[in-house]
């Protein structure tokens, strides 16, 4: 378990540097002002698109040798309309769930309260989920 | 080394940000044939603490304990970052944008985290109430609704090449183009 804390320390680091945790910086992004967070998630789909490429092309194994399984993902229309909601709540909060959990550790202590309100919005997505169009 | 410690306290430009970010793709295939995605933790919190007998909430979450870990590490390393490795200068952004924020009275910049909206004191105005705990509610309902966020659609899904990351994706953007320019002035005027 060590190594997913520590794989998660390099993320939560790097996420503060990128400055990917600001409002500011994703106010500016919503408004077409800055290539920056453009830039860095296009990179980053490159990168990881490369790599999963090689892994797949070279049969590279998991560490304990294991192969490497991606699972698919089925299109409902949660994709969209959830989509909607979650780009809503991006640009009030400033943050997607992993900078939400950065800034909850390095930022503002108030923003535990926006923490607790996304684990919130998740249980009541599960409560209605059935009532809800798939 | 000093050279090499203010260099990692300066905020870091995209091409070298980015790149990292994709390198958590493989880094935790490789680990363990895990598919990176955060806001899964989220649904494994209320698995754990609260699943009142929800079907979707009613599964073995501690085999998805990884995730758990995983996200408690991006919390530390936030800290770790916020508080060793920054230099203490503001946040540069557009001009444009400081001159619409500073019309909400919004000029704090020292912090990634607007000093202006996000404090205990705005908790208790309808605006903070609306950015924080509605923003909160809006990040976390979507997130499961989408099946994923930015991390598992837009990062893992599209270097995965799935077509439903795409839509999502696109939808996130779409939503965030819509709160920004459209809804958000109302919110910040209130």
């Amino acid at each position: 378990m060590l190594k997913y804390l520590l794989a998660g320390i390099a993320f939560g680091v790097i996420l503060v540097k990128e400055e990917l945790v600001s409002w500011f910086r994703i106010q500016e992004m919503f408004r077409l002002q800055s290539f920056h967070l453009y830039g860095i998630i296009g990179s980053a789909v490159v990168v990881g698109m490369i790599s999963v490429l090689l892994i797949k092309k070279f049969g590279i194994k998991t560490i304990k040798g294991d192969a490497i399984v991606i699972p698919d993902k089925k299109f409902h229309k949660g994709n969209i309309y959830g989509g909607l909601i979650f780009g809503l709540g991006w640009a009030l909060t400033g943050a997607c769930p992993g900078p939400l959990l950065a800034q909850a550790g390095g930022g503002a202590t108030v923003i535990a309260v926006t923490l607790l309100s996304a684990v919130a919005g998740t249980w009541v997505y599960g409560k209605v989920r059935e009532r809800l169009p798939h | 080394m000093e050279q090499i410690i203010m260099w990692l306290r300066q905020p870091w430009p995209w091409y070298v940000a980015g790149p990292l970010i994709g390198l958590t793709v493989p880094l935790l295939l490789i680990l363990g044939n895990k598919t990176f995605g955060i806001s899964s933790s989220l649904r494994h919190v209320c698995a754990a603490c609260i699943p009142a007998k929800i079907p979707f909430f009613t599964y073995e979450w501690k085999k998805e304990k990884w995730n758990l870990v995983f996200a408690l590490g991006i919390l530390l390393g936030g800290f770790l970052a916020m508080t060793f490795l920054r230099d203490g200068t503001a946040v540069t952004v557009h001009p444009h944008l400081v001159n619409e924020l500073s019309g909400y009275g919004i000029k704090d910049y020292s912090s990634l985290i607007p000093a202006d909206l996000f404090n205990w004191q705005q908790l208790f105005t309808w605006r903070g109430v609306i950015m924080m705990v509605g923003g909160g509610f809006l990040v976390g309902f979507g997130t499961r609704y989408a099946g994923g966020c930015t991390s598992g659609h837009s990062i893992m899904g599209l270097s995965s090449l799935q077509w439903p990351s795409l839509v999502a994706t696109c939808c996130f953007m779409a939503g965030g183009f819509i709160m920004a320019n459209l809804i958000l002035p109302f919110i910040l005027s209130i």
